[in-house]
């Protein structure tokens, strides 16, 4: 939602980012203040989880130019654990499977080091059971996924409701969530963007990241940006996603760049 | 081993053999002095033969052994800490010596059932004649001279017969614990699962000083039809130490063998094991891991021969090397003409975590049937490096990510350790030498 008074959490102007020596990111500008709802959209291949990655702090990117500030600090000079630590939050398109590493133990870990953070008490193994169940049960997810190895032969759907469980541990300031909705079935899209719905505040913020309009029937952003060839094309407010679905991509008007925000 | 010479240094080695006393089984007495003739006969492997190419193991031959000349008195304080919770049944070994005010009886039940868990020596004639036709009979010593030199001191050993039907429930803990430096010691066990038996076993080797000794030991396991066989194997020799291992094992029809082997001790560690999967519908599982550091090396030959159709085995063996250790993975998967339908998977998995470690892999597979299936694969790596990335992206530290992912690697081989107390503390071991900061 959209406050008058709410201050901005990220502020991104021209940002340039490379891999392996090839250009994806050629300027993006994004302003995201608290309390909103962003939503990214753009064909395959226009750099959305390339900008998703380098907010998060991936190594595999470059950044060749312009700034990115997380609540009036330079972001790029953290290292991922920092970010995340400072309240930055990925979903990730692909979820990392991890085998070996019990879903449980690795829960319990990133949310401890989110509550040092926080100045809050670590919880022990007991505590955190009852809490993450707590947590499962919105997301109606089957307690059985705390034994398994993280995201290991986890379908699709489940690898992202396992995102969406860590969002809710960690409760970030801001959740960028690359295309938590592809490889959901309607029921499973419902109950991931509730889960979405009741974590969002007016004290953080959301960027979703799709290619569908399916999901922001849901999840109701307050700013959409159409994204090509790794810079920000157009931004409107809900009805630009409604108009990308009915004329398509090729509709935005590409001569025209805006700046995001207000 | 082509070239036979006499070696002075395993001359040494066999000092003090020909003080043991005869043996009321007369296959023992000449398996012995066979034995012996073929020490004599053989020499010290170098890295010019090529079962040895990638294992030096010259240093031993720098250093003179002894069969220990007095055992060590150890009171159950100074050991306990070795025990098992579970276990209620334990053959304890020091220096090679049996050690009866250490070792366990069995309980009245198991009694009862006629299990036999007992020092070979003390076998009665009504056990010898199981022994008989197995005792030396799986691990061929003719042209291996660290089999040859433990069956020349076949002596006194762990014997365990389970008789047909039986189950033993608890696990039975062979403890091997070396308390003396310069001491040779020469376990020797012999299990025989009868038809239809179940049982699950812990070769443990522990040692109580960081000193320089030598273990050598041989194994040899026989499953009888249906009989089911759980091995654990645990070496955590001091890392001053030399341990030779072969351990052979034999499957009837439908018989199962799995087998998680634990490298951790040792300067220089050799296992050899051999299983023979000898009728068909037998299976056999075998994991490993060898976790080392430092200069330690742990070279571990493996041969699974599928002899006959229907058989399935499986095979994961993990290595973690730190430091500048080295690791040496042979994985001999032979399946003869005949064996048809044989179903085999073998993977070897290396992370090395250091520029300095070292691993040589290679698996191989001699197939000489048509209608098999047969997987393999070896890879060698570092972290990886999006695995790290997502711990990271959860506001992990890089160190705690990469701790998590070295221990995750381990744990997955100590997860198949069929003895919960055991699982709980080896995690633990892992646990402290996969975390650094
Ligand atoms: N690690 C990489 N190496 C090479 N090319 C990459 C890499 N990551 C992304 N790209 C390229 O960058 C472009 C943008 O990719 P991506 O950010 O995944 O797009 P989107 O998420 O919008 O579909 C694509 O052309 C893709 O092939
Ligand atoms: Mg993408």
């Amino acid at each position: 939602m959209i406050y008058q008074d709410s201050k901005v959490l990220l502020e991104v102007r021209e940002l340039c980012a490379t891999v392996n020596g090839i250009t994806i990111l050629k300027g993006i500008n994004l302003t995201v203040k608290s309390g909103e709802i962003h939503a990214i959209m753009g064909t395959n291949g226009s750099g959305k989880s390339t900008f998703a990655k380098v907010i998060a702090g991936h190594a595999d990117y470059e950044i060749t130019g312009g700034t990115v500030d997380f609540e009036g600090k330079n972001l790029l000079d953290l290292a991922p654990e920092e970010r995340a630590r400072a309240g930055i939050f990925l979903g990730f398109q692909y979820p990392i499977e991890i085998p070996g590493v019990a879903n449980n133990q690795f829960l319990r870990l990133a949310y401890n080091t989110a509550q040092i953070q926080r100045n809050k008490d670590e919880l022990d193994p007991l505590e955190f059971d009852d809490l993450v169940r707590e947590k499962m049960k919105l997301l109606e997810m089957n307690p059985d996924f705390l034994d398994r190895s993280v995201n290991e032969n986890f379908s699709g759907g489940e690898k992202k409701r396992n995102e969406i469980l860590q969002m809710s541990l960690l409760d970030p300031r801001i959740a960028i969530l690359d295309e938590t909705d592809s490889g959901l079935d309607i029921d499973a899209l419902r109950i991931v963007a509730n889960g979405v719905n009741q974590l969002a505040n007016k004290g953080n913020a959301t960027i979703l990241v799709t290619h569908y309009q399916r999901m922001l029937n849901y999840i109701v952003p307050d700013y959409v940006h159409v994204m090509e060839s790794g810079r920000i094309v157009k931004t409107g407010g809900k009805e630009l996603a409604l108009d990308l679905e009915k004329h398509g991509y090729d509709w935005v008007n590409v001569e025209q760049p805006t700046t995001a925000g207000t | 081993m082509s070239i036979v010479t006499s070696d002075s240094y395993l001359k040494s080695l066999l000092h003090g053999q020909s003080q043991l006393s005869m043996s009321p089984l007369e296959r023992l007495n000449q398996l012995r002095a066979n034995a012996v003739d073929r020490v004599s006969a053989l020499r010290i492997p170098t890295k010019n033969d090529e079962e040895w190419r990638f294992t030096d193991i010259s240093p031993l031959t720098k250093i003179s052994f002894q069969p220990v000349r007095m055992a060590s008195p150890l009171q159950s304080s100074s050991v306990e800490h070795f025990y098992l919770a579970e276990t209620v049944t334990r053959l304890v070994f020091i220096d090679g010596v049996y050690a009866p005010n250490l070792s366990t009886q069995l309980s009245e039940t198991s009694k009862d059932s006629n299990v036999v868990v007992s020092n070979l020596l003390a076998a009665t004639s009504e056990n010898l004649a199981a022994i008989e036709p197995h005792l030396g009979r799986h691990t061929d010593f003719q042209d291996n001279v660290f089999a040859a030199l433990n069956t020349a001191f076949l002596h006194e050993g762990a014997l365990i017969i389970v008789p047909r039907n039986v189950s033993v429930e608890m696990p039975v803990h062979l403890l091997f614990i070396a308390t003396q430096k310069e001491v040779a010691s020469h376990p020797r066990c012999l299990l025989i699962a009868e038809p239809s038996s179940t049982v699950t076993v812990l070769e443990d080797y522990v040692t109580l000083q960081e000193e320089t000794y030598i273990t050598n030991t041989v194994t040899e396991i026989v499953l009888a039809d249906n009989a089911t066989v759980n091995h654990v194997r645990i070496q955590r020799d001091s890392k001053q130490s030399f341990h030779m291992a072969n351990c052979s094992v034999s499957l009837a029809r439908a018989s199962r063998y799995h087998s998680v082997s634990i490298t951790l001790g040792a300067r220089i560690s050799r296992y050899n094991l051999n299983v023979q999967l000898k009728d068909e519908g037998a299976e056999c599982a075998a994991d490993g891991l060898a976790l080392i550091s430092n200069h330690q090396l742990a070279d571990t030959h493996t041969c699974i021969d599928h002899t006959k159709p229907h058989c399935t085995s499986r095979q994961l063996h993990k290595c973690i090397i730190d430091d500048a250790a080295h690791a040496v993975f042979n994985g001999k998967i032979m399946v003869r003409p005949g064996a048809q339908l044989t179903n085999s998977t073998q993977s070897n998995r290396n992370l090395l975590l250091t520029s300095k470690a070292r691993i040589d892999t290679k698996p191989q597979l001699e197939i000489f049937a048509n209608d098999v299936k047969c997987a393999h694969g070896a890879t060698v790596g570092q972290l990886d490096n999006e695995e790290i990335f997502y711990l990271r992206s959860r506001g992990l530290s890089e160190v705690t990510a990469r701790n998590l992912l070295t221990y995750a690697f381990g744990a997955e081989i100590i997860d198949r350790i069929p003895i919960a107390s055991l699982k709980f503390r080896l995690e633990q071991t892992v646990l402290e030498q996969t975390q650094k900061n």
